[in-house]
């Protein structure tokens, strides 16, 4: 049974109670104590189930490594599944729940699988599942994915803020412990800018457990001076419960910061992310245990070494009464000696090294502790709980020694450094056979973006594992860091910080115990524990041709759970180079791949959600007509009004009064999102005539044009009206969507190509309001607002432009229609586009006035037959196909998109060309991209499709639905009799005609 | 997560402020080319495993394009120029040179 | 070959499983086959294996410089679909989706085709006439697919945000029959099958230069030596460039990186595949509970197999609007591949300058749902030495000619 210990715990406060629950049971524990320290302290050691199997799962770690101890916490908005508990701060109030068990904990029907094992081996759903087909859909998949995830998911959006912080700084240290605090030292002494971060709320890292002594002190003392030290250099910033996520390319780090993961109450956000530009990052996230794989080594109670030294000294936790010590190597004899320090019983240390002798292994036989030699764990005894250990030989088989009564076991299987942040960004390893471990090749950094290396791995994290060596190599690299950023030696803190060097004995690889284990052993010795891998399943996988460690892992998902294979990776490769007679720097690892712990999405999506995220774009009149019934489309950044629907009124009929009134009296349209870009200069001229199809060279001062844009390939990706403002001046209006893409396209060719021509262009579609006011009315309108322009037909003729002052608002008048209608497009400065909106609405109070919305925009233009880009072009109809053959000069000897017209299949007469339609019933509405077909099949079963309804609508001026389409070598079927099938069966017959529907002799407009 | 100095502002500007171009120093094929050429202009690349001659435009920036000489393969960057030429400059050919002794040399 | 069975299964669990075969042999390379198939990715090895089973050609060795499925057959987020607006898409898509349905029957190898239905959603007018444009279009062409409603959304996916918003989600395309399958499996079942088969898949194979003679392929000097054949295919996704340049011509292709992302796995809440394009992301949950989530390709060239971080903040904001009760899960892992994008986002199959050398490549961000497909179509070419009636559209003269296949037309994004 764990329990608490009575005097032991350096990170607690034991004058500080706080209470919290795990699976609805009120719990005790300390400030201080991370969840997995407070459960265990409260007998809890079963804290959940495995993926696979369902086999009972208590902590086997005490850091970010942990595989088991997977909580949901919190409840309703603030629930989140998957926390780590060894990662967990306990705080008052914590609400904690297991996982993947039902119908509870101790009980869990999905244990049934384990019975099942021998069943389920590596793969096993690749061989089967497959008969009859039709169970895999209906049956076989759906209970394999209800039994998938760990975890239940959030049911409520999630109530808290994250935020993102920016900072460049010159070398970012990774790890506070005493190796990363000796780098930030050394780099900070230079005056470098340091960023040092600790993914826990404490500094030192493993040297207090390890009872280092550092200068002469005690680890816990050096680490506070080293702080102070630290504290007082301006240029060095200091962050706890802030880890290093990912590295990317050229000195970009993330860093994730918890802020209020450990006190809900607090305000804020409660995790940031941090984006770090670096010069140097070290690497000093220091190094993990590793398991020895033995039957029955997922037992709860079986842990890793040092993270039974961890609970006890810091969190005066003791496991178990009776703790078996089981390792290949020096460290776990230091756990031996602190649980016998602190009363508690080592029945024996397990070692399956037969010679090893070192001052540590001695220390223990001192104490008394039975030491046996060349042993294993031929199995660990219990089912919830370790009851034993039954001993045998290390190179044997496992026939049984003799049996240790226990109730918990520390294993050791060596030690790994924590080269993820060096690796994820193409730092390379090397494979260290004396001390069995990967470690980075520092021949082989990650390249920045001059090419030199920009990690630098420092201390345990670079294999050096003792402390004295540890200390020395991270000076190196904080110093070296700074040097290579051009930071100059200020002589202050010169000297590494020395530690008294450690006689170890040599570690033994150990990759399965004992080493001749048999196929009932390798059953049951496990790898990767959330993901129920053993040894067995990677023997399979390589019995199997499996042979990469890629597809290993892929096959077995050795490595795969949310620890991403902390644990089990070197261990699960070392076996399959075993199983493959190859060395282990053969097979090599899989990539390690950001983020090193995972990390919240709100965090990664930061502060950009609801209003923040792709904030609107408003014109002047957008509040006002929020106000008015605006049926909101969205339309490029900006929201345009669809209709705007008076009381009791439908869409529909919103729409069709704004389209009568438009016709008969006269409507308003909030057209400031037209793009308005400026082109001047000397070559302004030159310029249009390469942007536009037509020729723009040879428009008036005064004068309008519609214009085309293509490009190179001939496609058409914008068009509006063109306006000569001076002789070097032109103002290009685009679409709403598309002003952007169109200035970037002009900067480009500018730039890029003709760089020579004097010709500058400006965006400047936010400065100005536009208004049209179209109808019947719309003289008389604007007449009646008051102006200082002669509006007459002959002052002003139909594409004529002029500028003066309009109800007292300086205004430039465009005599451009969209509608067929008599109508002008008033620009006017955006500050006083409102104003001129309510004076026309006041004007035209006696001429009818209603405003209107884009849909009535869009049904005119179609009764009129003029094309909308988006709905009759997609990217790939070049103008010809819309009949604007008459937009594309022919004088011009070059324009963009001219030579690519040119090609064969743009010149085919075969192409799909623009045709209006009137169905045979005349109510009858054809749906937009509606296919028209020709009857017959084609080779592929496919029918034979030959074009499709671009724009489609009932005309309520005309009083019958029409559509346009483009439609195969549609110039040749006029008059024919198109069929377009739909859902269900129906079809609609159309009638090919010419496609402008409404005064085809533009006498409306031109009034 | 590039950083790339802009020629014009002088600013090492960090990826986020920069829109990619493509392939630099492709020279327009307009009417009077044939076929082969206008199809090369238009789509044939040379997608390099290694030294690329590419176009940038620092948008969220001063709103200039430039280019840049960079691995595709480590995404070293030799250096940075401005748009309006048609041929990289000797300095930073030379410094590719330098850095990748095995290169074949910059081809138009 | 030991068949794969329950029985199977049973029998082997009662002997700790000493007596699984290798699902694949290794053999060392032959001096030279009918046809070297460069690549055993996924469309290498359907090429392989469709030359054979359709076409009996079996002297075939497929050549691989690393692991076989390890480049972008195993990076992808396994999404099947066919939902295409252009006819010649819509023909291999769905010939591919087709066989999806039945590849573990066919290969005795269980691909875990889970066809849990593929929405796309329309948020904005732009986006809803052009999903129902491909609806249309699909039913004509024989895929089923339909435009759906905001509330059939709702049902289908209860915990998408339907109401916006900033994108309220006015419907979507939805193809009962699309969904995902297990990327591995994939190519371990055709690796199986053509293996089984007497072709050779030789692993840690690298091609270094392409021997021709006289206009015309004669075989690959490799890691492993020289190998002779009278067909070469180079099916390489990532690296099409580079096996080009050995053949001696070039590609209108720009590689770029492409990443993805999965949480950490939780219960079921989520049956279906949902696409955003509007926004830049896609996600469904895998059979072992991942959220597996993706968005557009980084645009500038690219072969680290790493992207930038940007592009992964920028998909997973649209997604936590999209999909807020995500917000308070976890990013497990992200990763990238490289993706060959051609000047329309549309593969090319068929023959090259160099004759009996043929190419399959340019599949941009959409090449896993093509697999099968691909392969037919590409075994059919290699085959008859021109190309079938799936492939015969997808020719590189196209670009020449401005024929394009533009997929954009509908969706505006990748596929």
């Amino acid at each position: 049974m764990s329990t608490r210990h009575p005097a032991l715990g350096r990170l607690i406060d034991r004058s500080a109670p706080l209470e919290f629950t795990f699976n609805g049971a009120r719990l005790r524990g300390f400030a201080g104590d991370t969840l997995a320290s407070a459960l265990l302290a409260n007998g809890q050691m079963l804290l959940g189930r495995s993926y696979k199997y369902h086999r009972p799962r208590g902590p086997v770690a005490a850091g970010p490594e942990e595989p088991n101890a997977l909580v949901g916490l919190g409840t309703g908005a603030g629930f989140e599944p998957n926390q780590r508990a060894t990662t967990t701060e306990l705080f008052a109030g914590l609400t904690a729940s297991s996982q993947n068990h039902w119908p509870s904990l101790e009980f869990d029907i999905g244990a049934v699988n384990q019975a099942l094992t021998a069943f389920f081996p590596a793969g096993f759903y690749y061989k089967t599942f497959m008969f009859p087909r039709a169970a895999w859909e209906k049956l076989f998949e759906p209970v394999i994915r209800r039994a998938a995830g760990l975890g239940r998911p959030p049911r409520q959006s999630d109530p808290d803020d994250y935020e993102h912080f920016h900072i460049h700084v010159d070398v970012l240290v990774v790890g506070g412990g005493v190796s990363g605090l000796t780098a930030a030292l050394a780099a900070g002494s230079t005056g470098a800018r340091v960023l040092l971060i600790e993914q826990t709320a404490h500094w030192g890292g493993r040297a207090p457990v390890d009872d280092a002594e550092i200068d002469g002190q005690p680890a816990e003392g050096w680490i506070s001076a080293a702080l102070k030290e630290l504290a007082q250099m301006e240029n060095v910033t200091l962050r706890t419960r802030m880890m290093g996520a990912g590295v990317y390319d050229h000195g970009y780090a993330l860093a994730y910061e918890r802020l209020t993961d450990h006190a809900p109450d607090m305000p804020g956000p409660r995790h940031r992310l941090w984006r770090i530009r670096a010069g140097r990052i070290i690497n000093a996230a220091g190094a993990i245990e590793r398991p020895l794989p033995f039957a029955g080594n997922d037992i709860p109670g079986v842990m890793l070494a040092g993270a039974v030294r961890d609970y006890l000294l810091n969190w005066g936790v003791s496991i178990g009464d009776r703790t078996v010590i089981v390792t290949n190597n020096d460290d776990a004899y230091r756990t031996a000696i602190a649980l016998h320090d602190a009363g508690l019983i080592v029945p024996a240390i397990i070692d399956a090294r037969t010679d090893a002798d070192s001052p540590l292994i001695a220390a223990a036989r001192e104490r008394g502790i039975r030491v046996e030699r060349g042993r294993a764990i031929a199995r660990v005894d219990g089912g919830k709980r370790v009851r034993g250990v039954t001993l045998c030989l290390h190179a044997g088989e496992g026939a049984p020694l003799g049996h240790i009564p226990c109730d918990a076991v520390a294993m050791s299987g060596g030690w790994s450094p924590v080269v993820h942040l060096w690796s994820h960004c193409g730092g390379k390893l090397r494979w260290d056979a004396e001390q069995a471990l990967f470690r980075p090749d520092p021949a082989r950094p990650p390249l920045g973006a001059d090419g030199s290396g920009f990690v630098i791995s420092a201390g345990t994290a670079n294999g050096h594992l003792d402390t004295a060596s540890a200390l020395d190599d991270a000076f190196d690299a904080g110093r070296r860091a700074a040097l290579e950023l051009g930071h100059k030696d200020k002589g202050k803190g010169g000297k590494a910080p020395t530690a008294a060097p450690e006689e170890h004995a040599p570690v033994q690889p150990v990759w399965m115990m004992p080493q001749g284990a048999g196929a009932h052993l390798q059953e049951k010795a496990f790898l990767d524990y959330q993901n129920d891998v053993k040894v067995s399943d990677v023997r399979l996988a390589a019995q199997e041709g499996y042979e990469s460690v890629e597809h290993t892992k892929r096959y077995t998902t050795l490595g795969m759970a949310s620890d991403q294979g902390k644990l089990s990776n070197i261990n699960g490769l070392a076996v399959l180079a075993d199983s493959l007679g190859r060395e282990i720097p053969q097979v090599g690892t899989t990539t390690f791949r950001p983020p090193w712990q995972p990390i919240s999405f709100g965090a990664i999506a930061g502060m950009n959600r609801g209003p923040l995220f792709q904030p609107l774009r408003k014109t002047p009149i957008h509040d006002w007509l929020a106000e008015n019934g605006a049926h909101w489309e969205p339309v490029g950044g900006w929201r345009r009004p669809y209709c705007l629907r008076r009381a009791g009124e439908s869409v529909e009929q919103a729409v069709t009064r704004e389209i009568l009134n438009t016709r008969r009296n006269v409507g308003l349209l909030d057209a400031s999102t037209l793009g308005k870009i400026i082109v001047k200069g000397r070559d302004a001229a030159r310029f249009m005539d390469m942007l536009y199809t037509n020729m723009m060279s040879t428009l008036k001062v005064g004068r309008c044009r519609y214009g085309l844009m293509c490009n190179e390939n001939g496609f058409l990706f914008d068009d509006g009206v063109v306006v000569r403002l001076s002789d070097d001046t032109f103002l290009c209006h685009t679409t709403s969507g598309g002003a952007d893409h169109v200035h970037a396209w002009m900067e480009e060719w500018l730039q890029t190509e003709w760089w020579d021509w004097q010709v500058f262009v400006a965006n400047v579609t936010e400065q100005f309001g536009q208004i049209a006011v179209v109808g019947p009315n719309a003289r008389k309108l604007l007449a009646d607002m008051g102006t200082d322009l002669d509006l007459s037909a002959e002052a002003l003729p139909f594409m004529g432009w002029a500028e003066g002052n309009i109800a007292g608002i300086p205004a430039r008048i465009y005599r451009i229609s969209f509608s067929g209608e008599l109508s002008f497009e008033v620009a006017m400065p955006a500050s006083r586009a409102l104003e001129f909106w309510r004076a026309a609405l006041e004007a035209g109070k006696s001429h009818g006035v209603q405003p209107y919305g884009t849909e009535a925009l869009h049904v005119m233009r179609a009764e009129k037959g003029f094309i909308m880009v988006g709905d009759e072009t997609d990217g790939t109809v070049i103008p010809q196909d819309l009949n604007l053959g008459w937009a594309v000069s022919r004088k011009k000897p070059d324009f963009l998109g001219k030579r690519g017209m040119e090609r064969p299949h743009m010149q085919s007469d075969d192409r799909k060309q623009l045709v209006g339609l009137l169905t045979e019933n005349p109510d009858d509405v054809l749906p937009t991209g509606a296919h028209a077909v020709e009857g017959g099949r084609r080779e592929n079963g496919m029918e034979n499709m030959i074009g499709h309804v671009t724009s489609s609508y009932f005309s309520p001026t005309l009083g019958h639905s029409i559509a346009m389409a483009l439609i195969r070598g549609g110039n040749r079927r006029m008059g024919d009799t198109l069929t377009f099938p739909l859902e269900g069966g129906r079809v609609i017959r159309a009638r090919v005609v010419e496609p402008v529907f409404y005064d085809k002799e533009g006498e409306r407009q031109n009034v | 997560m590039l950083i790339l100095h802009c020629p014009y502002c002088g600013i090492h500007a960090d990826e986020t402020e920069l829109a990619p171009g493509g392939e630099a120093h492709i020279r327009r094929a307009g009417p009077g080319s044939d076929d082969t050429e206008f199809e090369n202009y238009m789509f044939a690349r040379k997608n390099p495993k290694g030294v690329h001659f590419e176009r940038w435009r620092h948008v969220h920036g001063c709103g200039k394009w430039f280019h840049a000489a960079r691995a595709t393969d480590t995404l070293e960057v030799f250096g940075t120029y401005p748009a309006q030429t048609t041929e990289p400059p000797e300095e930073i050919l030379a410094h590719i040179r330098k850095r990748r002794p095995d290169w074949k040399g910059f081809q138009g | 070959m030991k068949r794969y069975s329950a029985f199977a299964i049973a029998r082997e669990a009662l002997r700790h499983h000493t007596g699984w075969q290798r699902a694949w042999r290794s053999p060392a390379p032959k001096p030279r086959y009918d046809v070297i198939i460069i690549g055993a990715g996924g469309h290498g090895l359907a090429t392989a294996y469709y030359l054979g089973r359709n076409h009996g050609i079996r002297n075939v060795a497929v050549l691989e410089k690393g692991w076989l499925g390890g480049g972008n057959t195993g990076r992808n987020t396994t999404i099947i679909r066919s939902n295409y607006l252009q006819d010649e898409s819509a023909a291999i898509y769905e010939k591919a989706r087709s066989l999806y349905e039945t590849l573990s029957q066919d290969l005795n190898y269980n691909i875990m085709f889970s066809p849990r239905g593929v929405m796309m959603l329309a948020q904005t007018e732009h986006e809803v006439r052009g999903y129902r444009r491909t609806a249309h279009a699909n039913r004509l062409q024989g895929v089923e697919t339909r435009f759906i409603s905001p509330a059939e959304v709702r049902e289908i996916a209860p915990i998408i945000a339907i109401d916006g918003p900033r994108y309220p989600v006015l419907g979507a395309l939805w193809q009962p029959r699309g969904g995902t399958a297990r990327h591995d499996a994939v190519a371990w079942g055709y690796a199986r099958a053509c293996s089984d088969m007497g072709m050779d898949i030789i692993q840690q194979c690298e091609v270094t230069a392409i021997r021709q003679e006289r206009g015309r392929v004669t075989g690959v000097e490799t890691t492993r030596g020289t190998i002779g054949c009278d067909k070469l295919g180079i099916i390489v996704a990532g690296h099409s460039g580079q096996l080009a340049e050995m053949a001696g011509f070039r590609l209108p292709i720009e590689s770029v990186a492409l990443q993805a992302l999965v949480s950490e796995p939780i219960k079921p809440v989520l049956d279906t595949v949902v696409m955003a394009n509007t926004v830049h992301g896609y996600i469904s949950q895998s059979d072992k509970g991942e959220l597996v989530i993706g968005g557009g390709a980084d645009g500038f060239n690219n072969y680290t197999q790493r992207g930038s971080f940007h592009h992964i903040e920028e998909t997973v904001r649209a997604l936590v609007e999209t999909f807020p009760i995500i917000s308070r899960l976890k990013m497990l892992r992200q990763w990238g591949g490289i993706v060959d994008m051609t000047g329309d986002r549309s593969p090319i199959i068929g023959r090259t300058p160099l004759e009996n050398c043929f190419i399959n490549c340019g599949w941009g961000t959409g090449g896993f749902k093509a697999i099968p497909g691909s392969g037919w179509a590409m075994a059919a070419t290699m085959a008859r030495g021109e190309p079938d009636d799936l492939a015969a559209p997808f020719g590189m003269e196209r670009f020449r000619e401005g024929r394009f296949i533009d997929e954009s037309v509908a969706a505006g994004v990748a596929h």
